[in-house]
């Protein structure tokens, strides 16, 4: 049906997009990888050669392993809160309720909150110490009010980064269910399968793309937070909360140490695609059944 | 299901899901009534907060310590710029992979997805760097670039997604008819696909207008969005709950209400169209 011409013109029209992509991967990746093998320092004029010098005092400097640590926690934290949650919550907004397109909005509102603003809101309204709701509560019921955000960061931060993306995994799950077949469902329910048969054989292995789709999307944006840590703990108390993002940005940009940081950044593009090819091949095989 | 439930049963879940609904949204509800009252008042206990006379003082004051229209122009510069230029850059790239596709068509769609799994801070000191020289930072010009380009490969795919359900027996019937190319895309394509068009907009404006990673790390003060504004109060000093408060409602306002719209779009679009 395409002929030679409409070819001709399809490649014509797809260019412009791919060689902006190129360029926008290619060059600035190139130049990181450049930059990783020098000495280079803003504030210290003039570079030099530096080999693997980079590479071995940012893996040998015991935050980088913290922060491996700590991205990971985050990412699989946030995962299991946002995808046990969201099928929870998700079986709970399926059922015939009242004012279900009411709640529908309210659950989904934290999801367009932008992450400087809900850091901040959870930061200051509900976990400060002394002026926080939590803290309110917690004097309300004569208990000694607890510092989130100093003695337990990284759960914090975990806590409010699944706020925001808890209705994400909802309404994505959500969406899979209602396109359950229900007669299927009923006639198993016929046949004398139980609520839990029908989860299990029924329910959990049409979710499962869905799964897979929640696990994907949120995967790549939870390798790189960024601001809800920079607003509520710039990664501290010492290095207890920074993760690989945040550590690249503390060693290039706060300590001016281009080298040292581009050789970060390279390592966090290393890992994020040893992650991806996971994902990938996780989803590949999802999305093509 | 199609068995009808028991009232009681009904009741159950209403109430259940009203009250995990309203603790989602609590922090929200929170924010927005905190910034109605005075400072002083902000920091009471909660019940005292909410029997407290309501003022409207904490937006004037925002208002006056930072301005809150310029952020807010900048924002909407950013987020409607960024998307307009990459839904210009995608659409005829979505359109011939959708019609015409080739046989590496999907090899190339999922290159482009992949450019999205990089990290950004894996390019964070070149792009620094170039926009220190180019003398873009701090500008809206560099950062709508910088987003058209981080956002490309979704607002691709989903108008790839949206395109390939219209039926090209249509645009057979309308090229044996013989309509040209160009009549084909403006009196046949064009009205079927404004409304996926439409969609991809409404969603890549709302992650534009949230976007915290370049956007903080490019922007000072002249193009520095909402999200910057926000940051601005990290470090505060003195009294700043109910300034907080206010600052936030207003930073969250807009896009919470388009987001509202957009939430129908919003499955299959953040989906890339495998869930629907």
């Amino acid at each position: 049906m395409a002929t030679k011409a409409s070819r001709n013109a399809a490649r014509l029209m797809i260019s412009p997009a791919v060689i902006l992509l190129l360029g926008w991967m290619i060059v600035p990746l190139v130049m990181t990888l450049y930059f990783s093998f020098l000495r280079y320092n803003l504030l210290t004029p003039g570079t030099s050669f530096a080999g693997f010098d980079n590479y071995y005092y940012f893996v040998t400097n015991a935050a980088f392993w913290q922060a491996i640590g700590n991205t990971l926690t985050l990412v699989i934290g946030v995962l299991l809160i946002t995808v046990f949650g969201g099928i929870g919550l998700a079986l709970l907004l399926d059922q015939p309720f009242w004012g279900q397109g009411m709640v529908r909005v309210l659950v989904i509102a934290p999801f367009f909150v932008m992450p400087t603003v809900s850091a901040l809101v959870w930061k200051n309204m509900f976990m400060n110490p002394v002026n926080g709701m939590f803290a309110h509560i917690a004097k309300g019921l004569g208990l000694q009010p607890f510092d989130f955000l100093a003695h337990a960061p990284l759960a914090s931060i975990i806590g409010i980064v699944a706020w925001q993306w808890l209705p994400f995994a909802t309404l994505i799950l959500l969406t899979s269910l209602q396109s359950l077949d229900s007669e299927q469902q009923e006639a198993a329910e016929m046949d004398g399968a139980s609520w839990l048969n029908r989860f299990w054989y029924l329910t959990v292995p049409h979710l499962s793309r869905a799964v897979t789709v929640v696990i994907l999307i949120q995967t790549i944006f939870l390798l790189s937070v960024f601001a809800e840590i920079l607003v509520t703990t710039n990664g501290g108390p010492g290095t207890a909360s920074t993760n690989l993002s945040y550590l690249v940005y503390a060693q290039s940009l706060l300590n001016y140490d281009v080298g040292g940081g581009s050789a970060g950044g390279i390592i966090a593009v290393i890992l994020a695609n040893i992650v991806a090819v996971f994902v990938m091949r996780m989803i590949g095989k999802n999305l093509d059944a | 299901m199609a068995r009808a439930a028991s009232p009681a049963r009904k009741a159950t879940v209403t109430a259940l899901a009203w009250v995990i609904g309203f603790l989602i949204f609590f922090p929200i509800l929170w924010t927005v009534l905190m910034s109605f009252h005075s400072e002083g008042d902000a920091i009471k206990s909660p019940f005292a907060m909410l029997a407290s006379p309501w003022s409207f003082e904490s937006y004037g004051e925002v208002q006056q310590r930072s301005g809150y229209s310029r952020y807010f122009m900048n924002s909407v510069i950013i987020s409607f710029g960024s998307t307009l230029l990459a839904l210009a850059i995608a659409i005829p790239a979505a359109w011939a992979m959708a019609f015409v596709p080739g046989k590496r068509t999907k090899d190339l769609l999922m290159w482009m997805l992949s450019t999205k799994m990089m990290p950004s801070v894996g390019v964070l000191i070149p792009m620094y760097l170039m926009f220190r020289d180019f003398h873009l930072l701090d500008t809206r010009t560099g950062l709508v670039g910088i987003l058209t380009m981080a956002n490309l490969p979704i607002v691709v795919w989903m108008l790839y997604t949206y395109f390939k359900e219209i039926p090209s027996e249509i645009l057979e019937a309308a090229r044996m008819d013989g309509a040209t190319l160009r009549s084909e895309i403006i009196h046949v394509l064009t009205p079927m696909a404004i409304p996926g068009i439409a969609s991809t907009l409404l969603l890549n404006v709302i992650l534009a207008w949230n976007e915290a990673f370049w956007t903080l790390q490019l922007t000072t003060s002249d193009a520095a969005p909402l999200t910057q504004f926000i940051a601005s109060y990290s470090s505060p000093e003195g009294l700043f709950y109910a300034k907080l408060s206010a600052a936030s409602t207003m930073a969250i306002a807009p896009i919470l209400i388009l987001g509202w719209f957009s939430q129908k779009q919003l499955v299959r679009g953040l989906t890339f169209g495998a869930v629907k």
